[in-house]
């Protein structure tokens, strides 16, 4: 039992990296523009789409790379014609701007693809399963967390290494001071919606072959997501990671012990979360949010 | 200064996401209206969500009925209306299902899939004694304890998958003394069929490793397949449904456990979806278009030319039902519902595409027919994405009786309430 106790902690823990590429990008916008983006699904469910399309063409290593770039384009001029408009607006506009997004997005999938699932294999060098002791795990699933990795830890270096990543954290606190200092935070903006929504792209991409391609999927995963931003507290990186792997040690172990509570074991961690810390465990305290 | 821990506008944020997430849940509809003298028909189905897949299906199915229909001069020579929308919910569809009765003063209600939504439409049909064809629904209890004088079913029942599927499992003695590991879909349909297939597997000597409630918005598998593997049973059971079923397959592949599958609901479009190399398993089917009848022949091929694609079990149901209510109005000169009910209860026969003639069975208005078993092609065999498994011969075999699988009076008691 002990064992079997200890599988799924660790299996949970590696689960959390499905939420963790969206949830990122999701804080990202957030903190930067005062924006809650409910179309950060529909970008998760562009790059899955785009990836079925490309993959026939140059394969799936080439779909994981071209498929993110090619849903940051669109990231781009969602950002230049529509979110740009709303960053320093009521929260309640962007809201509703994002939510008839995501719904405009959904039926155009819909429309385009069909309502029915596409069919998308995991590529078959990756197929099979790797024993560790007597843990098995699948290896296309070892792909995937260390891609999801390799992305957080860009991120992270990106943040708090670069020249760049001064000036976000910065406009993050203080855009009005950053504007006093002469720097522009539309370029870094766009950059950031950009990344962020590359970010769900290759989720999409990855997680396609195990959770099936269809237009409701970035519906399905955003709630979710929402709930380890929650969780981790708004704003904060480390704590959407934090959040990403609790949640996923919390389903395990739900599924373990009472598996009808398996997706409602979230909503029951965010509740006690925000009765005890209402910031999420590490949000930061952000003046202009407060 | 606002100094409470959490400011209004942090607070506003979280409620307005909060609000749209159960803003998401309402649909969209597609309304055509036109002629006042046609005849009209409505249609619910869901057609987003987990269901929406098996929806898009039903959705061509209707059309291409009342498109034949309307060829062949519509009832009594007035064109058919079709009013289609997607039914969402439970709460949705019983608004819905309103305000065609009420508003558009349709003659029939044909569709849905899920059990919970069926309930709520049968109810309103029941109150202003409208008729209701279920396409999709396989709840026992809408054709037992929830059963309704207007409320007549095309599509089988829980019983009849797991009696067509069980005959698979007796015949590969995959049941007396074994163990089965039963996952099920957290909701009405779910819980109904699980305790038909409990029934089965105990009469014929079999017990559970374990049966386990999925939530039906789960996506990741891998915590229940770590538990089978575990476990190690003689047989994994699967009485999920939509799309849940194909990530199953594909995860329980993905995680490459020895456990043979088997399933006691399915539906074509999820397999197509997941496609070849993902799919594992004996599973049970209403209907497929490896049936060769000339009349399954006509559906399949106008079907194909129409939609580029061939039709299935779902896109079947809802086109059949569309035929048969306008086969009865027909015959019978009129579309009062009541005339139209004793009729049918008289034991009326219908192609049902299908090698042996079906009837609605008069205590419980459960379409009587012959149903299928499948199981997957190696991966070799498969010529197109369309072509996944093999039919089986139908069950009950020809000299049986076509009653033989559906529940009796005893398992699934109806009392029409007057």
């Amino acid at each position: 039992m002990f064992i079997e106790i200890l599988e799924q902690v660790l299996n949970g823990l590696l689960a959390g990296a499905y939420y963790l590429l969206i949830a990122l990008g999701l804080t990202l916008i957030f903190s930067l523009g005062g924006l809650v983006n409910l179309a950060h699904g529909a970008f998760y469910a562009f790059g899955a789409y785009f990836a079925v399309k490309l993959a026939d063409t140059v394969g799936f290593g080439g779909a994981l790379i071209l498929s993110p770039i090619a849903v940051a384009m669109i990231g781009l001029i969602v950002e230049r014609f529509l979110f740009r408009r709303f960053y320093r607006e009521d929260p309640a506009l962007g809201l509703l701007l994002t939510f008839g997004l995501a719904m405009v997005a959904e039926q155009s999938l819909r429309w385009i693809f069909g309502a029915a699932p596409i069919p998308f294999s995991i590529p078959p060098v990756l197929k099979g399963q790797v024993l560790i002791g007597d843990f098995i795990y699948s290896k296309y699933r070892l792909l995937m967390l260390v891609v999801a990795a390799a992305a957080v830890g860009g991120l992270w270096v990106l943040l708090r290494r670069t020249p760049f990543g001064r000036v976000v954290r910065a406009g993050v606190q203080n855009p009005d001071m950053v504007a006093a200092l002469g720097i522009s935070l539309k370029p870094y903006m766009a950059s950031v919606v950009a990344l962020a929504v590359a970010l769900a792209a290759l989720a999409g991409v990855l997680l396609a072959p195990i959770s099936g391609v269809h237009p409701a999927m970035g519906a399905d995963i955003l709630t979710a997501s929402f709930v380890v931003v929650v969780i981790g507290g708004l704003g904060s990186f480390w704590g959407v990671v934090w959040a990403a792997l609790i949640v996923g040690v919390v389903r395990g172990l739900t599924i373990y012990f009472f598996p009808p509570a398996a997706e409602a074991s979230m909503y029951l961690l965010m509740l006690l979360v925000l009765l005890f810390r209402p910031r999420g465990l590490f949000g930061e305290r952000i003046a202009r949010f407060e | 200064m606002d100094r409470s821990p959490v400011s209004r506008r942090r607070r506003e944020v979280l409620k307005g996401v909060g609000a749209a997430t159960a803003l998401g849940t309402l649909g969209f509809p597609a309304i055509v209206r036109s002629q006042s003298d046609a005849i009209r028909f409505g249609h619910l189905t869901p057609r987003t969500g987990f269901l929406g897949p098996l929806g898009e299906y039903a959705v061509m199915g209707v059309n291409l009925a009342v498109d034949e229909l309307n060829a062949a001069g519509g009832i009594m020579g007035r064109k058919i209306e079709l009013i289609a929308e997607d039914s969402v919910n439970p709460q949705t569809a019983s608004t819905k299902a309103e305000r065609l009765i009420e508003r558009d003063k349709v003659v029939v209600i044909i569709g849905e899939i899920s059990s919970a939504s069926g309930l709520a439409i049968a109810q309103v049909a029941q109150r202003n004694r409208t008729l209701f064809f279920n396409t999709g629904c396989n709840s026992d209890e809408l054709r037992g304890k929830s059963c309704n004088r207007y409320m007549f079913h095309t599509e089988a029942a829980n019983s009849m998958y797991v009696g067509a599927e069980g005959q698979a499992l007796l015949r590969d003695g995959m049941v007396k003394g074994k163990k089965w590991y039963s996952l099920t879909a957290d909701y009405a349909f779910g819980h109904d069929l699980l305790k038909v297939a409990k029934r089965f597997m105990t009469a014929n000597g079999g017990t559970f490793a374990a049966d386990e409630l999925v939530p039906t918005d789960a996506a990741d598998f891998s915590p229940y397949l770590l538990k089978i593997r575990n476990a190690k049973p003689d047989l994994v059971i699967s009485n999920l449904a939509g799309a849940q079923i194909g990530n199953f397959m594909k995860q329980y592949l993905e995680f490459g456990l020895p456990f043979p599958v088997a399933g006691f609901g399915f539906d074509t479009a999820i397999a197509w979806g997941v496609g070849k190399g993902n799919v594992t398993g004996t599973w049970p089917l209403v209907w497929d278009s490896q049936v060769k009848t000339p009349a399954a022949q006509r559906f399949t091929d106008a079907f194909t030319k129409k939609y580029g694609k061939p039709p299935e079990n779902q896109a079947w149901g809802d086109y059949l039902s569309t035929k048969h209510v306008a086969q009865a109005m027909n015959e019978l000169k009129t579309t009062d519902s009541t005339k139209i009910v004793e009729h049918l209860e008289k034991g009326a026969k219908f192609d049902v595409l299908k090698t042996r003639e079906g009837y609605y069975r008069n205590w419980d208005h459960q379409l009587m027919q012959e149903m299928y078993t499948i199981t997957f092609k190696p991966a070799a065999e498969v010529k197109d994405k369309w072509d996944l498994f093999n039919l089986s011969a139908p069950v009950p075999v020809a000299n049986q009786s076509l009653e033989l699988l559906a529940p009796t009076r005893e398992e699934n008691n109806c009392t029409m309430p007057t």
